[in-house]
């Protein structure tokens, strides 16, 4: 009991006073989700949006399949890109794997599936409110894209925190093509697990408090922003 | 079967007169529309009256080029609707749809959708405003005004980009006394002005008020169109008969 709150005041020490190596992990993790989420919302947000406008034959297979997609184990998908990335792989030649580009390729391939899927939800439920009134108004389907992602602001930012809370708080995907290099890939789940293997728990549980105070962070402001737009009805 | 608003060449030019012949419109096996011929020249009211489920709020959206008939045919002064002249018709439907913006941005998407410059649209949008009394409101989101402040910005917002005619689908409904009477109110100044107006109502007080010329529709066909006061007064078939009483007609 002694060692879990020497572990704890320690964790806490860390935090308080910026630890180097703390500060570094969380860095290294932030940008890593960060990125893979910009990449997702770039990926993700047009094939919503295409399956949302779209009538076309299998688009309901489609569907199935990206809403299917959200569900991916982090392992497979780590591995299916370590294979992409490894020599012997049809991206071998650009030698990414055991670098952050490897995994913010690994976290956009787990998260643009989450960000397409409520996209398409979104997009959809307002193009059905809006179809008829925008062709009163001669506003074709291409034009109405940008209005229904406008006017879907709130619920695609929504959409896209969901993912970096995916991507932020993913480890078996990125421990694969990462390796959880010291100073090079190591972000702050692969260092939990890491840390708590070998028993130090100080360091663990500082990532974990900061992990922690980040899910909080972006659900806070998913939430926020969700009440910013129901009071001006903007939902 | 038709297309509806293939897209067009003749932005700004003229939808008058509006006919659809031998309207067919069938949804789900059963037949909405059976065979109806009609002419709007957008001089004065048309008031489309007719119980419930006589084809009222789907001819007139047929005839705005927002439903593809099954059967028969719609031209917009000749030639078949085109989405450059959508906003030659300002369409207003009974619940109305408003974008997740303020008011005035509500309008100014009609105006950049009609073409309308950016510098001009800020002003314009601000004029329609007015015009519908809710200059005061341009800056509110329009999902939270009241009902019938909601439907007098669907009117303001149809009105903006000037258009030849305003098709409006029982404005009034579930709306109190002052609302309607400032709804119906914008749609006399309309009509004053000139403006042609196609006027779908349950309300034989309504048409009274505002319409010129009633169609009366019953399962799907115009059975009687003639002059408002005598089709209020002495209406022909015994369908309108019966709907002017308040019979319940079905």
């Amino acid at each position: 009991m002694q060692d879990f709150a020497g572990a704890f005041s320690e964790a806490l020490r860390l935090i308080t006073v910026l630890d180097a190596s703390l500060v570094e992990i969380v860095a290294l993790s932030l940008r890593v989700s960060v990125a893979a989420t910009v990449c997702a919302a770039l990926i993700g947000l047009p094939i919503g949006a295409l399956i949302a406008m779209g009538s076309f034959r299998g688009r309901g297979l489609l569907v199935v399949l990206i809403n299917a997609l959200m569900g991916l184990p982090p392992v497979v998908v780590g591995l299916v890109v370590y294979l992409m990335l490894s020599n012997a792989g049809p991206m071998g030649s650009f030698g990414l794997l055991y670098s952050p580009a490897a995994m913010i390729i690994a976290q956009t391939v787990l998260i643009a599936p989450i960000v397409a899927a409520l996209a398409r939800q979104t997009i959809e439920d307002l193009r059905q409110e809006y179809e008829e009134q925008l062709r009163a108004l001669g506003v074709g389907p291409l034009r109405a894209v940008p209005t229904l992602l406008w006017d879907g602001r709130f619920s695609l930012i929504t959409a896209c925190l969901a993912g970096f809370g995916r991507a932020a708080a993913e480890v078996g995907a990125v421990i694969v093509v990462g390796g959880n290099i010291d100073h090079v890939t190591r972000v702050m789940t692969t260092t939990i697990a890491l840390e708590t293997s070998k028993g130090d728990l100080a360091l663990a549980l500082g990532l974990g408090m900061i992990l922690l105070a980040i899910a909080i962070g972006v659900n806070a402001l998913a939430m926020g922003l969700r009440a910013t737009a129901a009071r001006s009805a903007y939902a | 079967m038709q297309r509806v608003l293939d897209s067009g060449r003749l932005r700004g030019s003229t939808v008058l007169p509006i006919r659809g012949a031998g309207l067919v419109l069938e949804r789900g096996g059963r037949r909405i529309l059976d065979g109806i011929d009609i002419e709007v020249d957008g001089r004065g009211t048309l008031a489309l009256m007719g119980p419930n489920g006589s084809g009222k709020s789907l001819l007139a959206r047929t005839l705005a080029g927002l439903v593809a008939p099954s059967a028969g045919r719609v031209t917009w002064a000749g030639s078949a609707p085109d989405r450059r002249r959508a906003t030659r018709i300002g369409f207003v439907f009974q619940r109305p749809v408003l974008l997740r913006r303020s008011a005035l941005a509500n309008v100014e998407y009609a105006l950049a959708a009609a073409g309308v410059s950016r510098r001009e649209r800020a002003e314009q949008a601000r004029a329609a405003l007015a015009r519908a009394r809710l200059g005061h409101l341009a800056r509110a989101p329009a999902r939270v005004l009241s009902g019938g402040e909601q439907q007098l910005l669907s009117i303001a917002r149809a009105l903006a980009t000037a258009p030849d005619i305003l098709v409006i689908d029982e404005p009034t409904a579930n709306l109190d006394p002052s609302a309607t009477r400032a709804i119906e109110g914008l749609i006399g100044e309309v009509r004053a002005e000139g403006m042609g107006v196609v006027l779908i109502t349950h309300d034989p007080g309504q048409a009274r008020r505002l319409a010129d010329e009633v169609a009366f529709l019953y399962r799907g066909r115009i059975v009687e169109r003639t002059q408002a006061a005598r089709f209020l007064e002495r209406p022909q078939s015994a369908q309108a008969q019966a709907f002017l009483r308040g019979e319940i007609v079905v």
